[in-house]
């Protein structure tokens, strides 16, 4: 009885049937692509690691103070600090650059700064038309960080406890 | 009487069925494969050398990147060499948390291999429905370390971060009314861990989709079953794990035979297979995502009501809390110094080996007691299946090659290292 019954499924093409009703079935419903390009975007959580920005105190000093531990710490060596004192006789970076084609977005410079001063931002979309544009240099980096200030102090806010 | 000579064919790297970067150099007798010779070597990055050159934490963000379809699972054979060396246990909680993470890796891992099988067979559709569930299970990454892919979120000891209590939810555009945004954050509103549960709870009927298009599918079995067989004897001669060792229908699982973290406390099957063809190690992926999902279930059981730490609260191997590290100067030292140098392991050696989505998947470490590896090598499960190439194509037709490196679940960033 079963062999009947296989064959006729068999000619009547059972399963590839079963097959399109579950296509034809997203035929009926909502797409789930989003419009990226028109400003949609996937959520992002207060752990997301884009580029790299340099943040300041809310007085406008930076934040940082060359200890160099990012630089340490860095597995792609994609840093190069360099420092030097200022003339008020503190301590602070003369150079910092990171190399966007050499970093690998572990998050580890964020991680051991002590002051939080490189922080890693939301921002996942740029581009660059040279290696030169890749080349994140202080004041890029601080540029970066007065843009995002607000959403990197509600972030390292929203995920404080977990740190 | 003219000479007829068999054709030299190349199949790759840039082929698309060649997943990534693979070159082999294919003997044909018109279209049967007398000889397959796979050529390796083109995504080297030096892993092993460069693992020599930094401190045992530093190279932790590379192991992400061997294996890039299940970035969490070679973390964790990593972390778990190292914590062998340093003799230190992970909090229970870690370990359910990596437990969970490994079996969502399993997913994903399992997830891609699926649809690319797929693709390559030539079922289009598959490829999307399982990416659909991959966006799924990438937002549980990010809700956890913040990356997509490239986690690095376990580390030596535990894991960085405990798991998040919200998470992120789709924000209003123009294209969306207030309904749809609430149907889209309807899974969204509770913690990463209901999140998940949700996914585990819809995710046995889109498996269940999954196997209407494929597992009956005429073309679908006339493109697998017997193609590549490899028998039990064989399979363990050739060094195959996973699924393609289980496939051939011995049952070795190294979360069953040498329990790591908690797997001895969560219950599964071991899903074999009889013949040993692409097919039963296609049923045999198939019925590994459904064990996952379980296994997720128990975690997530277990995760909701016994919070904890999750990482050692060892500062010599650890960092300090921050709002320690900022009020206390004992911590401040801890963080400087574990940041820098780094930790020193006791002399030895050690074997870590976790069951990786695609095979055994283990970490070797020589140690002379620095805070770096003197030697560290990695066993990954691809190269002996890759080196079983030659040996499941002979006889095939060039199209089953496709099938079998789809079967094989290749992927280059662990083969080449």
């Amino acid at each position: 009885m079963s062999a009947v019954k296989n064959y006729i499924k068999s000619l009547f093409l059972w399963e590839l049937l079963k097959g399109m009703r579950v296509t034809g079935k997203f035929f009926f419903t909502k797409k789930l692509t989003l419009f990226y390009g028109d400003g949609e975007k996937t959520p992002q959580s207060p752990r997301f690691r884009g580029q790299h920005a340099l943040r300041r105190y809310a007085n406008g000093e930076e934040r940082c103070i060359a200890c160099k531990l990012c630089e340490a710490v860095c597995p792609a060596l994609a840093i190069t600090i360099e420092c030097d004192e200022r003339e008020d006789g503190t301590r602070r970076t003369t150079r910092y650059d990171i190399d966007l084609t050499k970093c690998i977005f572990c998050g580890f410079c964020e991680e051991s700064c002590p002051v939080d001063s490189i922080v890693e931002t939301r921002n996942f979309e740029y581009h660059g038309e040279s290696k030169q544009d890749l080349l994140m240099t202080k004041t890029k980096l601080l540029a970066m960080g007065e843009t995002y200030e607000p959403q990197l102090a509600a972030d390292r806010k929203a995920d404080a406890a977990f740190r | 009487m003219p000479e007829v000579r068999n054709y030299t064919l190349n199949f790759g790297p840039q082929h698309p069925a060649a997943h990534g970067v693979l070159r082999l150099v294919l003997e044909l007798d018109g279209e049967t494969v007398e000889r397959a010779d796979p050529h390796i070597g083109l995504l080297h990055r030096a892993t092993e050398k460069l693992a020599e050159t930094k401190p045992f934490n530093q190279s932790l963000p590379y192991m992400d990147r061997l294996d890039y379809v299940s970035m969490m699972c070679n973390e964790h054979a990593y972390c778990m060499a190292v914590e062998k060396l340093l003799g230190i246990e992970v909090p229970e909680r870690g370990q359910y948390i990596r437990v969970m993470f490994d079996e969502i890796t399993r997913i994903l891992n399992h997830l891609m291999w699926l649809g690319s099988h797929a693709l390559d067979v030539g079922a289009m559709t598959v490829f999307l429905y399982a990416f659909r569930e991959r966006e799924d299970l990438m937002d549980c990454y990010e809700a956890v370390s913040g990356a997509r892919l490239h986690a690095a979120y376990y580390r030596p000891g535990g894991v960085y971060r405990d798991l998040p209590d919200t998470m992120p939810k789709y924000e209003k555009t123009k294209w969306r009314s207030d309904k749809d945004i609430r149907q889209l954050n309807a899974t969204r509103e509770g913690t990463l861990l209901d999140f998940i549960d949700d996914f585990t709870q819809r995710f046995p009927t889109h498996i269940d989709e999954y196997e209407t298009l494929l597992t009956n599918n005429r073309i679908w079995r006339q493109r697998l079953v017997d193609i590549g067989i490899v028998s039990p004897e064989r399979a363990l001669q050739l060094g195959l794990t996973g699924p393609m060792l289980r496939g051939s229908g011995i049952e070795w699982d190294v979360r069953k035979k040498q329990p790591y973290e908690t797997y001895h406390k969560v219950d599964f099957d071991i899903p074999v297979g009889i013949n040993g063809d692409c097919y039963d190690r296609y049923l045999v992926r198939i019925e590994e995502m459904r064990q996952s999902n379980s296994i997720i279930k128990q975690c997530i059981n277990w995760l909701r009501t016994n919070p904890g730490p999750v990482i050692v609260e060892d500062n010599k191997i650890t960092p300090p809390k921050r709002t320690e590290m900022k009020e206390d100067m004992e911590a401040l030292i801890h963080h400087f110094k574990l940041f820098s140098e780094g930790y020193c392991v006791p002399e030895g050696e050690v074997y870590a080996a976790i069951e990786h989505p695609k095979g055994e998947f283990g970490i070797y470490i020589i140690s002379d007691g620095a805070n770096k590896p003197y030697r560290l090598k990695i066993r990954a499960p691809g190269f002996a299946h890759l080196s079983a190439m030659n040996e499941m194509a002979k006889g095939h037709m060039l199209s089953d090659v496709v099938t079998i490196i789809g079967t094989q679940d290749i992927v280059f960033g662990e083969i080449d290292r």
